[in-house]
């Protein structure tokens, strides 16, 4: 993966010694390292071509301030550039001032309509106090229409009674029937997923959008889809007109290109992000981080909440307290690795922490084995709880307790590490 | 193989129209510039090639033809032909050894990839060619997976093997592969709940599963499939390294190649990993999965006739 684009923009820098105003051919270096990094985060290309072009304009001739390297200032016009074309700030959904207040959702195959749905019914009722109707009308895919009557009753909203063999247009119309007849605040439409090349079903879509006549066209589209993010937004947006983008599994470490590529072609809001399993994983979304992981710029408030999600904080300072003491034992040193791993291993930290890239290349020259940390774990999982106080005691029978847990339990070379050897 | 390659072309058609109508347009027959090349690099990028491959590919090109005046359809042959060396060491077809009673294939990915319509449509194949298949619903998290399953099963005609929502997986994969090994099942094929690559937690209850079916036998799961969207960008490289991390995965399956997402994400990781890939998916119905194939992919990607 492409590595921090400002340290890469730092040393495009560091060879010029001129300060002063930013020179177009110097310019015209860094915007080659900004075009690769956009790519890498899964930009679609003609979008990454606008974006350049103009992000160029703004930086040539532009004074650099004397704190700043012109690096970091460059680096400063990329991201605002970002931010700017991500959409300034959020943009709510409609309301149901007027109920019912009617959402239909659309999507690829697997870019999470259904989940997103059970959310944002979950959203109103829990939030709003609305009275929620879901209606799905997948008729494609095996057992679509079970999945959403299981997610509502798990949020506990309503969903349409399932009525075998009929259509799309049907189910809309009983959808609305249903919502008008009892006072339904919200009522969510959520489609089969379907190929924006289809012309079939985009017709179909189509169709049932003139029928519901809703506030709300919702396009939801999986954070990881590469190039082919243009295609799809144009031909969804072409079709239904969109009034707004939900981009799901935010929660994934994708850089996020497609939020761009999709914003910049349709001109339409992100609205929401899925971030999690969970049925309230739904979130506004927050142009200014996602134009920081675009950049891979590390992402301090993501780290910090995946820290407060993972750490327990007793445990911690009672960790603390013991290696004060010089009581910490290899049962503490296993419950640090656990740790460690449940918030993304210690390469998962370090990219999220801003400037650590740097060290980064350097532990990765140095060779820096993160399956030793698991290794180590199962070695001290095998021993017994005399042994981890005391590993003086460690002998012949517990090479053989290693054997027995297999390829995972056993270090390389039948060894066990000298790091957790008596000293 | 002028059938298959049909049948490939008809589902990567439309896709491959945009690549190619990028290359025709850059090549009509003109000097093989620096310019031009750019422009070459730049519509592979779009179809997904990833920025190093789009440029190890420009850059052969550039080494064999530089300076020459080069037409359109001798451009789109040579690409085609780089791009299927890439591709033929990966090429496999999954065929369950005979001797493994059962033959198991554990099917993973993140979720929304099509690891569900993937099983269905290799139980069917495999069926078809009179294996006795099993499968197991090991995708115990999300509403109504069993159920969307279990529809599968019953058109593949397999042995169906499920526990309720929420049941351990790891647990359900074990008796599964034990009733199996009663029955003399030739294969068991388990599906598994999406999860994103980065979620610890959740891979480690992928290694779990994957534990307790070497617990019965030593080979088992004899293949593991990771299953990539074709319209995933270059997350899949992160997707593919973090899922060997956690379970050994054999080979890939490709899926969602009918849509107007190019694949050329496959020609990226085959350059990368070497991971055999087993099969593309091109539609929704139980005939749509095709074995994968390097020089009708290549060629097809680049919208040429079959060599």
């Amino acid at each position: 993966m492409f590595e921090n684009l400002s340290n890469r923009l730092n040393e495009v820098f560091d060879r010029l010694k001129r300060r002063g105003a930013l020179a177009e051919g110097d310019v015209d270096a860094a915007m080659r390292d900004v075009r690769v990094a956009l790519l890498e985060a899964d930009v679609a290309l003609p979008v990454v071509k606008d974006f350049v072009k103009t992000i160029k304009e703004r930086a040539v001739g532009q004074e650099v301030i004397k704190s700043v390297t012109p690096g970091q200032m460059v680096v400063k016009i990329v991201h605002d550039g970002l931010k700017e074309l991500l959409g300034g700030e959020a943009v709510d959904l409609a309301k149901a001032t007027n109920p019912p207040l009617v959402i239909l959702m659309a999507g690829l195959q697997g870019s999470g309509k259904t989940t997103t749905t059970g959310k944002l019914a979950k959203r109103f009722q829990d939030k709003e106090r609305k009275k929620v109707l879901v209606a799905s009308l997948d008729t494609r895919r095996p057992a679509a229409q079970q999945q959403l009557e299981v997610l509502a009753g798990q949020v506990g909203c309503a969903s349409l009674p399932i009525v075998e063999g009929q259509d799309a247009l049907a189910i809309t119309d009983r959808a609305m029937k249903t919502a008008r007849g009892e006072g339904y605040d919200v009522v969510i439409l959520d489609t089969a997923g379907r190929l924006s090349i289809d012309e079939e079903l985009m017709a179909e879509v189509a169709a049932v959008k003139d029928k519901a006549q809703p506030q709300e066209s919702l396009l939801v589209a999986d954070a990881m889809t590469g190039q082919d993010a243009v295609k799809t937004a144009e031909a969804f947006d072409q079709r239904l007109d969109v009034t707004g983008i939900v981009l799901t599994r935010m929660d994934g470490d994708a850089r996020g290109g497609a939020a761009l590529s999709m914003r910049h072609v349709t001109g339409k809001p992100i609205k929401l992000v899925g971030t999690g399993e969970k049925s309230d994983a739904l979130e506004p979304f927050h142009p200014e981080r996602v134009a920081s992981r675009i950049l891979g710029m590390g992402d301090v408030v993501s780290l910090v909440e995946k820290a407060q999600e993972n750490v327990d904080e007793e445990e911690a300072e009672k960790l603390a307290r013991k290696m004060q003491k010089g009581s910490f034992s290899l049962d503490d040193y296993k419950k640090q690795i656990q740790q460690i791993k449940k918030m993304g291993g210690m390469k998962g930290l370090m990219g999220m922490m801003p400037g650590v890239k740097k060290i980064q290349k350097q532990m990765n020259e140095a060779n820096m084995d993160e399956r030793i940390l698991v290794r180590q774990a199962a070695i001290i999982d095998s021993m017994t709880p005399k042994e981890r106080r005391n590993i003086k005691l460690l002998g012949a029978s517990m090479m053989k307790r290693m054997k027995k847990m297999g390829k995972r339990g056993m270090p390389p070379g039948g060894q066990i590490p000298p790091e957790l050897m008596p000293r | 193989m002028a059938s298959w390659w049909q049948r490939l072309k008809g589902g990567l058609q439309r896709s491959s129209q945009a690549l190619t109508q990028n290359v025709s347009a850059i090549f009509t027959k003109r000097k093989l510039d620096d310019e031009a090349l750019e422009e070459l690099e730049d519509a592979l990028i779009q179809a997904d090639l990833g920025v190093d491959m789009a440029q190890k590919v420009a850059a052969r090109l550039k080494k064999d033809r530089f300076g020459k005046d080069v037409g359109d359809v001798e451009v789109k042959e040579a690409l085609a032909g780089y791009i299927a060396e890439t591709l033929a060491p990966v090429a496999e077809p999954l065929v369950p050894e005979a001797g493994a009673k059962p033959y198991v294939v554990l099917v993973a990915g993140v979720n929304g990839t099509g690891k569900t319509t993937t099983i269905g449509k290799l139980a069917a194949a495999w069926a078809g060619e009179g294996r006795r298949v099993g499968i197991a619903a090991c995708d115990t998290f999300r509403a109504a997976a069993v159920e969307q399953l279990e529809i599968w099963a019953d058109r593949a005609g397999a042995r169906f093997f499920k526990a309720a929502t929420g049941a351990d997986a790891a647990g359900l994969a074990y008796d599964a592969l034990a009733s199996a090994k009663r029955e003399g099942l030739d294969v068991l094929l388990i599906d598994t709940a999406g999860r994103l690559h980065n979620k610890s937690a959740l891979m480690d209850e992928l290694r779990k599963i994957d534990r307790v079916l070497a617990k019965q036998d030593q080979a088992a799961p004899h293949a593991s499939l990771l299953v990539l969207d074709a319209t995933t960008g270059q997350n899949a490289h992160r997707q593919v390294e973090l899922f060997r991390e956690a379970i050994d995965v054999t080979g890939l399956v490709v899926t969602k190649l009918d849509g107007s997402a190019r694949g050329g994400v496959v020609v990226a990781l085959a350059d990368a990993f070497g991971l055999p890939v087993h099969a593309v998916g091109v539609g929704e119905g139980i005939e749509d999965l095709r074995p994968f194939e390097a020089e009708g992919f290549a060629r097809a990607l680049l919208d040429l006739e079959p060599a």
